[in-house]
């Protein structure tokens, strides 16, 4: 994705065998779509580099994207090795328009670009007040009548929500 | 572009010890939160404390990780940590020795993190995990982190600054977390009213050593890695008087004794739990993932 890979044909391979991979635990998507593959890259010693770098800190799935990356690179017989590199820090604002549709097919809400908390501003408030945080669209059927069950999911990057109209339940992407 | 040249070589580590007070802050208050797994009040509230945990781990991995670096890169340190054995790869020590093999006297925490999840017990009393106390102690500490990495996103050691930019969007979500229990608690029932404060007032007095500098914190601040604790303190105390005052909670006199966690001495609770952490790592010294 750097100006530098772009020119450089010769990791249009590794680009091409990095492209099917997707996250484990959300496989509609994958990892170039999320902003996880963050870049191929040639190293000082002329070896090829993937560099990925985590979504949260303690994302379970972060071994099993490493080795899936070792693994097809490997299979396809093309040397690179893995770089995880955490600055700057992953934000769901990299995600593709094109990942956020996936997802959302997928029955997972999107995050909103920019809607990551950044103050003291709604520390202490259980419910916040209507209007003052981004209405989340209901994956099933759109409607943006829902409420929040638990701002903690299934996995660390998701938040519960329930839709009032068509009363099904919910992940929602959270910003990060 | 040269690309493939390290980030921290060309900057300055923060001081081993300083990486390992922040490391061990969080792996301890990680188990502890951790105990509710399985056991939380609410399913929604298991999921959350495990998801609490599950950052606060993975934050204990990078910290451990770039502590490890920076010992293996540095004779006089590798001395220091000679006498943990276990868990190395290969000769090398790794996130692993730092977390399993060393003892409570090794570990720099605050003891606001180590602390059960309810008030003081005489002799052998025992009693159920209260919600309250998990509540007001992840609420204190987070009031703190945020900041905390906040200030640290500049540190001058840019791996350090690397994690506090991921650690920071955490610590936002706990914070959050914690601060909408303190107001649904406090400003709740009588019964949830008077847990609540009776959890405040036996953890606020365990605050005061946020405000200790520890000689790897001095350090810190004096080279640039770390931050100078006092630029922290009017930010917790605005975040904690605003929850206060909306929990209709009264914040107890600061005063009396100042625990000293992060001088390696801890309360009683301390070595409970690190034996039951580190008792199978203990068992299998040499096992490798």
């Amino acid at each position: 994705m750097s100006a530098e890979a772009a020119v450089d044909a010769s990791l249009a391979p590794l680009w091409a065998v990095l492209e099917p991979l997707t996250d484990p635990e959300i496989p509609v998507v994958s990892l170039r779509e999320l902003g996880i593959l963050r870049d191929v890259r040639r190293g000082a010693d002329g070896v090829a580099e993937v560099v990925i770098t985590p979504t949260y800190s303690g994302c379970p799935a972060m071994g099993q994207i490493e080795d899936d990356v070792r693994q097809a690179v490997a299979s396809a017989g093309l040397q690179a090795r893995v770089v995880t590199q955490l600055a700057p820090a992953w934000t769901t604002d990299w995600m593709t328009p094109a990942a956020r549709e996936k997802l959302r097919a997928y029955g997972i809400a999107p995050p909103h670009c920019g809607a990551t908390p950044t103050g003291h501003a709604n520390v202490v408030r259980f419910a916040p007040p209507p209007g003052s945080t981004p209405a989340i669209a209901c994956p099933q059927c759109g409607s943006t009548r829902t409420t929040e069950t638990s701002p903690f999911g299934s996995t660390a990057c998701k938040a519960l929500y329930r839709c009032l109209d068509c009363l099904e339940p919910f992940d929602y992407f959270k910003p990060y | 572009m040269d690309a493939a040249a390290p980030v921290e070589a060309a900057t300055r580590t923060a001081p081993v010890d300083y990486l390992l007070q922040l490391a061990d802050d969080a792996l301890v208050l990680g188990q502890r939160n951790a105990e509710w797994c399985g056991h939380g009040p609410i399913l929604e509230e298991d999921l959350a404390l495990a998801n609490h945990s599950l950052d606060h781990l993975g934050l204990a991995r990078l910290l451990y990780q770039h502590a490890a670096r920076c010992i293996e890169a540095d004779a006089g340190e590798a001395a220091r940590f000679a006498h943990l054995r276990g868990a190395r790869h290969g000769g090398v020590l790794t996130e692993d020795t730092l977390a399993y093999f060393r003892d409570a006297n090794e570990f720099r925490n605050h003891t606001l993190a180590e602390l059960p999840h309810h008030g003081p017990l005489a002799g052998p009393a025992r009693t159920d995990r209260d919600f309250a106390t998990t509540v007001v102690r992840n609420f204190l500490f987070s009031a703190l982190t945020v900041p905390l990495w906040t200030a640290l996103q500049n540190s001058a050691d840019a791996h350090l600054a690397g994690i506090a930019a991921k650690s920071l969007k955490e610590a936002r979500y706990h914070q959050r977390h914690a601060g909408d229990w303190l107001v649904r608690l406090g400003d709740g029932t009588d019964e949830s009213h008077a847990r609540t404060q009776a959890a405040l007032d036996h953890l606020m007095p365990f605050c005061l050593e946020f405000w200790v500098t520890s000689p790897a914190e001095q350090q810190a601040a004096d080279d640039g890695t770390g931050v100078a604790l006092s630029s922290l303190r009017d930010a917790w105390n605005t975040t904690v008087d605003a929850a206060l005052a909306q929990a209709t909670l009264q914040r107890p006199a600061d005063g009396g004794f100042v625990p000293t966690g992060k001088r390696g001495v801890h309360s009683e609770h301390m070595g409970f739990l690190l034996a039951e952490m580190q008792s199978l790592a203990r068992a299998h010294p040499d096992a490798v993932w």
